[in-house]
């Protein structure tokens, strides 16, 4: 007995750790490694701090970084105000028959790519695109807007693309939640907002964790939304990292922002448990 | 306030006006894609000239429709044959991956569930550059080492799967592992009661009842290869695949062809939810 | 007059959960609701909370008609089946959560919540969660969370439903208590007669959407006013018949199905030849009866199995050879230890324990 059982482990750990250490962990190790690697005046590799100096010496760097953070939060909250009424709507309000219809319905568009709806979003929104044609055609416009390429644009480009993030667990978290409970506080007096903030909000907790942790690192490490929507001026981070590594060739000083970017991604998330005193391993599932 | 308990008649229509809108809001720029895919126009826009298939169909210098369009039909190839290989790795090992955390107990066994899940919340674009690091790390190696040129360390075909694959895996992982937990152990003790060894236990009995697990997750991580962007950007070679193809085009100008393609993935992924949908629904009942 | 319903009728597609239900309920009073599940007492209990607007008919408290008016400014509050306590919550945060909508002042919820927690016998319990209370410490909590913004009625939706039996048979006597030690209003809704019985001043039993009775839980036993009242609350044995005869001191002969004749007592009026059903308690059969006696309808039974369950134990027994089967009370004086099954046994029951009605009335049940 005591044989099979350790023949089992052997086969199961085996695939698991190649793949984990070999995809995972040691690409991590060398990102880390590359990113205190420069060339001398000699054409060698020397370790150096010289990466990261750069990044906090040029503003166009840390000025990205900072903008990148504060506007993958913003969107975060804002994918979360949007998608908590219509969760609330399918799981609580709508009648159960359309509830699965409805459900369906939020998914379905996120099953296409990422690509194919920002590039919707572009032939709606540019100055030769549908909704201009139409604001031109009803005369609320007498010359075309260009709406694309600004940050607005951009932000609502990154909301649409994690909304299903959110509200998957979300509609997950409140199927959950007892209408009884709901049902209680309403008959001890609640109104909306209380029952919204003591009764909703606390017991979807770990969902709204959950799907904010993964919209923030979704949008954090976002190429195609803020390259296709956003402006000359509207900057993201994972722009700078292909910049250095595809434009300029410069490798070190990609890894070494990817590092940033990394402890950026995992430094909010740790906070965003810690405040919410959740455990990573509970919100994932 | 939910469907058991009265609501004013304001809170009703404004919750259903709300629900519509974001509805719209999701749908909008799939449908305009879809719909301009017929125009006939040399522009992916309005106004409207008239129906036409020439951007599916046609074979001409002007216009060359998708079913004839050399270049974005090899790309396609290139994301199925992609998909294909992350789809069979990836179940595979995740598979193994469920069996390990929810059937074995070994040493550390915290730390590498905790290692599993770590590819959620780190940025595609870090896995992308960080595997671009390291396979060209082990290529200098190889090639100072033992003076070997080892076409897979080089940015392409599979070194696209690999990234892929590395996050993947997680996903197949945490879907196959949620059903495990709700397998019935003492089917397993009935099986070895009456004689079966382990492994005959795991295929005649653990695999069948994993079985839609496993298909679902194989058809999602399917899916979620053939729409990669932001992993395969770094590491894609020679061979594009669809998806950075397609942004190649939409960076530099837009054709209806774009949205023939468009049309097409839309279709298809639309379909094939359904279907992963509808098998869902069916193993429930 | 604490709560008055009128003529309520609540219809949902087709189907009439209440019809007409009227009652009244006196202040300070335990009044339960009785019902098989599906009976509407749960949405008559859920109209008088709020949460259902009746179709026609009134419900008022204390005078005030209550059309309208949402639950969270009625004056009457609710106890869920499965307890509804927030589980994001401590206990005083539980309690404290309706005085809190109430906009009371921070010193007197505190206040507030140390009383009732004492009151209830959970003094100190404030700080613990929600799931670290047993089964019946939550259920007093959950008592205490309505108790502390003093309804004028209290509603309770069979929330001892899903504690197990001994804690059911404790929180019986310990509900009782409370009632009385508080005085509030009970309105009580449940499928589980004893409930009914053992705590209520006075029990309406509901089928199919209307009263069949609403009589104190004595007279519901002794006196039911119909067959599905005799059939519902408590055991009964039940023959179908026909009056052969009417006696003028208000006894009949009759003749059961299996070609029976006994000499019962009824209530109303009867002719002969009216088909009847006859109701008999288990303990209104006696075993064995003195042979000095007069006045029983006496008849032999074959035993034909013994249910022992202590002091409820049973005979199952056949009259006359017949497969009829009917129940017989065991008493546990030792006096009926020889009994074995297949013995045969004589049985003897008193005029004045027969319950009859017509046949007419048995669609019901």
């Amino acid at each position: 007995m005591k044989y099979q059982i350790r023949w089992a482990l052997i086969f199961f750990l085996t695939p698991v750790l190649l793949w984990l250490f070999l995809l995972i962990v040691l690409p991590h190790i060398d990102l880390l490694l590359m990113s205190f690697r420069v060339e001398d005046d000699y054409g060698e590799m020397t370790w150096s701090f010289s990466n990261y100096m750069n990044f906090f010496n040029e503003p166009i760097y840390w000025l990205t970084f900072v903008r990148t953070a504060v506007y993958s939060i913003l969107v975060t909250f804002l994918t979360f105000v949007t998608a908590l009424p219509v969760a609330f709507y399918i799981t609580k309000v709508a009648s159960p028959r359309f509830q699965g219809f409805l459900a369906m319905l939020l998914l379905l568009p996120f099953w296409v790519s990422e690509l194919v709806r920002v590039y919707g979003w572009m032939i709606l929104l540019r100055e030769s695109g549908v909704i201009n044609h139409f604001l031109l055609r009803l005369g609320i416009l007498d010359r075309p807007v260009e709406m694309l390429y600004n940050d607005v644009t951009m932000v609502m480009g990154l909301v649409y693309t994690s909304m299903l993030f959110m509200s998957v667990p979300l509609i997950s978290a409140l199927e959950s939640l007892d209408n009884s409970l709901i049902e209680a506080a309403y008959d001890l007096g609640a109104d909306m907002w209380s029952i919204l903030f003591r009764i909703i909000i606390p017991h979807s907790m770990p969902g709204i964790v959950s799907g904010s942790i993964v919209v923030f690192m979704l949008t954090l490490g976002n190429y195609l939304t803020p390259n296709l929507m956003g402006g000359k001026n509207s900057l993201w981070f994972t722009e700078q990292i292909y910049n250095q590594f595809i434009a300029s060739f410069n490798w070190n000083q990609g890894a070494a922002f990817g590092f940033l970017l990394l402890v950026l991604s995992s430094l909010v998330i740790w906070t965003g448990l810690k405040l919410t005193r959740q455990k990573l391993t509970g919100v994932i599932k | 306030m939910i469907r058991s308990l009265p609501n004013s008649r304001a809170y009703t229509l404004g919750f259903k006006l709300y629900v519509i809108l974001y509805f719209t809001f999701l749908f909008a720029p799939l449908l305009v894609t879809c719909v301009l895919a017929f125009n006939d126009s040399p522009f992916p826009s309005l106004p409207w000239k008239g129906f036409t298939l020439d951007w599916f169909m046609a074979d001409n210098p002007d216009r060359l429709g998708i079913f004839h369009d050399e270049i974005n039909l090899s790309s396609i190839w290139v994301s199925a044959k992609v998909a294909f290989f992350v789809t069979i790795l990836s179940t595979a090992v995740g598979t193994c991956g469920a069996f390990l955390f929810e059937q074995e107990d070994f040493r550390f066994k915290q730390a590498l569930y905790f290692l599993m899940i770590s590819p959620l919340v780190i940025p595609g674009v870090i896995l992308g550059i960080s595997v671009l690091l390291f396979s060209n790390t082990l290529g200098i190696f190889f090639e100072h080492r033992w003076n070997l040129d080892v076409g897979l360390f080089r940015p392409g075909f599979w070194l696209v799967v690999l990234g892929q694959f590395s996050f993947i895996a997680t996903l197949v992982t945490l879907v196959v592992s949620a059903r495990l937990k709700k397998f019935d152990h003492t089917l397993e003790e009935a099986a070895m009661n009456l004689g079966a060894n382990r492994a005959e236990v795991i295929w005649h009995i653990t695999l069948k009842f994993l079985r839609p697990a496993i298909i679902g997750s194989g058809a999602v991580a399917f899916l979620m290869s053939f729409e990669n962007f932001n992993t395969t950007l770094f590491l894609v070679g020679s061979e594009a695949t669809l998806p950075i193809n397609l942004y190649l085009q939409v960076r530099d100008g837009s054709t209806p062809v774009i949205n023939a393609i468009s049309f097409l993935l839309i279709v298809c992924t639309s379909m094939a939810a359904m279907v992963n949908l509808f098998l869902a629904k069916k193993e429930e009942v | 007059m604490d709560l008055s319903v009128q003529n309520v009728t609540k219809v949902f597609q087709e189907f009439k959960a209440v019809d007409n239900v009227s009652f009244e309920v006196q202040e300070g009073h335990f009044f339960s609701i009785l019902g098989p599940s599906g009976c509407g007492k749960t949405t008559l209990l859920r109209m008088i909370a709020g949460f259902i607007e009746p179709d026609l008919g009134v419900i008022q408290i204390r005078g005030a008609d209550m059309t309208g008016i949402p639950p969270n400014k009625r004056p009457v509050n609710l106890i869920f089946q499965h307890l509804a306590l927030f589980p994001m919550m401590t206990v005083a945060q539980n309690i404290a959560f309706g005085l809190q909508r109430q906009r009371e002042k921070k010193a007197d919820i505190g206040e507030k919540v140390e009383r009732i927690l004492k009151r209830v016998g959970l003094p100190g319990f404030g700080s613990k969660k929600i799931d670290q209370l047993s089964g019946g410490q939550r259920q007093r909590v959950a008592i205490a969370r309505c108790l502390v913004l003093n309804p004028t009625v209290l509603l309770l939706d069979e929330p001892l439903g899903a504690l197990d039996l001994k804690l059911r048979e404790q929180m019986k006597v310990e509900l009782k208590k409370l009632q009385a030690q508080v005085g509030t209003t009970f309105i009580y809704i449940t499928h589980d007669q004893s409930e009914a019985l053992v705590m209520s001043d006075y029990v309406a039993v509901m089928n199919q959407g209307s009263f069949e009775q609403v009589d104190t839980p004595q007279n519901l036993y002794h006196k039911p006013g119909t067959p599905f009242v005799a059939r519902f609350v408590g055991d009964n044995n039940a023959w179908t018949g026909k009056i052969r005869r009417c006696d003028n001191d208000g006894t009949a002969e009759i003749v059961t199905t299996e070609g029976q004749g006994f000499h019962t007592k009824i209530d109303g009026v009867f002719q002969a030849g009216d088909e009847v059903d006859l109701f008999l308690r288990p303990e209104a059969m006696l075993i064995q009866p003195d042979p000095s006696v007069s006045g029983l309808n006496r008849f032999e039974v074959t035993v034909r199995a013994i249910l022992f369950d202590g002091a409820n134990s049973r005979l199952l027994a056949n009259p006359h050879d017949s497969d009829v089967e009917m129940l017989i009370a065991l008493p546990q004086n030792r006096q009926y230890d020889h009994i074995r099954e297949n013995d045969k046994i004589e049985i003897g029951w008193d005029v004045k324990s027969g319950i009859c009605f017509p046949t007419s009335l048995h669609e019901n049940a």
